[in-house]
């Protein structure tokens, strides 16, 4: 299994982008904005109002078949068989060796339907992974990626932006009845669409799947009907620093093949009461060595942020590494998230050194931000 | 706001306005748009004297960190306490209220036109 040695690909929607004066970062072999102006404003306008941000780089894979259910209860380690149709569920997929392929979210469309959302970066380790797990079920495992484009409304105008699009119709169930992870079919002018209440901002907010042919066509329709609420286009800086607060882990800084998902606090999302061998059990079951790191949040002292890949000190001893860091734009100070040692996650005597310069830090719960209910 | 044709720059996107002995350090708005919003700025205290080339301050993004290098060798006359207290101003102004120190300098080294250094961002 190789990951195609892709380096430029281009959304859908790149022409607006460009239009709208955005700025670029390579993302995962793709060119994605990283942010239209000032990633700050884009920050606070998905906590106060809303922010549209183009993620078509994400990777959906259509799971199909009479064994569906049962296939990504064998190849993922949540139970995706018990979820409800038209509910969501945040899941991983395993190694057998216990570690993180990826993380993911499968949407259940039918009895016998899935769709599954990849990062980027593992389409094609997840791809791989699964169709390699699929030999002795009934499943088409498809990989729709490049047919379908991605795009997310999230912060508290959301609902009200959608629902003022009006060539968005057909809602299987109104938007108002939504539950946080379930999704609904509607159309947009004519071309279906899949609306998930779900993202990666700690706000509340949707998801919408449609063909990549009518995605520049939707995004255009949103932004006309959500501006005058608020809505503002958002790029991926922004969208880094509102999964931070949220506390949400990014595969590749909180989440790796080496990483078993208790240690980054993800324990529950493994269905180890679930009936049948799943891929990754056996090494969950034994788990990890004693002595294995664990992610902890941490608030600093000061203005200066604690990047990835900075060291953490319990007084002179070197603990841990920072996985995530910024200032963060809701909260004024700035917060990290950090792998340490287990004996250092309470620790009172923490800090990050900061380019030579050792800088306070203090253990705090995750997230760091929770929207009010 | 300096006129930009008029202004030096370097190669590390700082731009350098020389008037008498005295040169006055910011960086660029091509620089400022590629760091993203400023929200930290660490500046060399004044009475320092800087090496041409050494690093002596940060510039601090939300999503990454620049560093700020003396552009000559001098003395640091002036820091630009309101940047540090207001870091967007890097942003909004990186040519005017967003410059970052004053140095008082003896000799000019050899540094960027303005047509010298549109070549190289491609801008």
């Amino acid at each position: 299994m190789t990951n195609h040695p892709v380096t430029d690909r281009r959304s859908p929607l790149h022409d607006i982008h460009v239009a709208g004066g955005a700025s670029f970062t390579d993302f995962a072999g793709w060119q994605m904005p990283v942010s239209y102006g000032s990633d700050l404003a884009e920050h606070h306008a998905v906590r106060s109002a809303a922010g549209i941000f183009d993620i078509s780089h994400m990777a959906e894979i259509l799971v199909s078949g009479p064994d569906a259910g049962a296939f990504l209860d064998f190849a993922l380690a949540g139970k995706l068989s018990a979820v409800a149709e038209g509910q969501a569920k945040y899941s991983l997929l395993l190694h057998e060796n216990g570690g993180i392929i990826d993380d993911l979210v499968a949407y259940r469309l039918g009895d016998e339907v899935y769709l599954v959302v990849a990062n980027a970066g593992n389409r094609f380790a997840v791809v791989g992974a699964l169709k390699a797990r699929s030999n002795s079920f009934t499943v088409t495992v498809d990989d729709q990626s490049d047919d379908l484009s991605l795009i997310a409304v999230q912060g508290p105008a959301s609902r009200s932006i959608l629902e003022a699009t009006s060539s968005l119709t057909d809602f299987g169930q109104p938007l108002s009845e939504l539950k946080y992870y379930w999704s609904t079919d509607a159309s947009f002018a004519g071309v279906p669409v899949l609306i998930g209440r779900t993202g990666y901002t700690g706000e509340d907010g949707f998801e919408l799947y449609i063909q990549a042919d009518a995605a520049a066509r939707l995004w255009r329709a949103l932004t006309e009907s959500g501006a005058p609420l608020g809505l503002v286009p958002a790029g991926l800086a922004s969208r880094d620093t509102l999964r931070l607060e949220a506390g949400m882990p990014l595969y590749g800084h909180e989440l790796s093949l080496h990483t078993f998902p208790v240690q980054a606090g993800l324990g529950r999302v493994v269905a180890l009461k679930k009936e049948g061998d799943f891929v990754g059990r056996g090494a969950i079951e034994v788990g990890p060595a004693g002595d294995v790191p664990v992610l902890i949040g941490l608030q600093l002292e000061g203005r200066r942020a604690g990047r990835a890949d900075y060291a953490v000190f319990d007084g002179d001893r070197r603990v841990g590494v920072v996985t995530s860091g910024a200032l963060s734009p809701t909260l004024g100070y700035p917060i990290a998230m950090a792998f340490v040692e287990p004996g250092s996650a309470e620790s009172s005597e923490l800090s990050i050194d900061i380019r030579g310069t050792k800088v306070a830090a203090s253990v705090v719960p995750l997230p760091f931000y929770k929207r009010e209910a | 706001m300096a006129d930009k044709s008029e202004l030096k720059y370097t190669a590390e996107h700082e731009w350098v306005l020389v008037e008498g002995d005295i040169a006055t350090v910011g960086i660029t708005a091509y620089a400022a748009d590629k760091l993203g919003d400023v929200v930290y700025v660490d500046l060399p205290a004044v009475g320092s004297d800087l090496a041409n080339g050494t690093v002596v301050g940060e510039i601090e993004s939300t999503k990454s960190v620049g560093e700020l290098f003396a552009p000559i060798d001098g003395t640091v006359v002036e820091a630009n306490d309101a940047v540090v207290s207001e870091p967007g101003t890097v942003n909004s102004d990186p040519f005017g209220a967003g410059w970052l120190i004053k140095i008082q300098f003896t000799e000019l080294p050899s540094l960027l036109s303005f047509d010298e250094y549109t070549a190289l961002t491609g801008e």
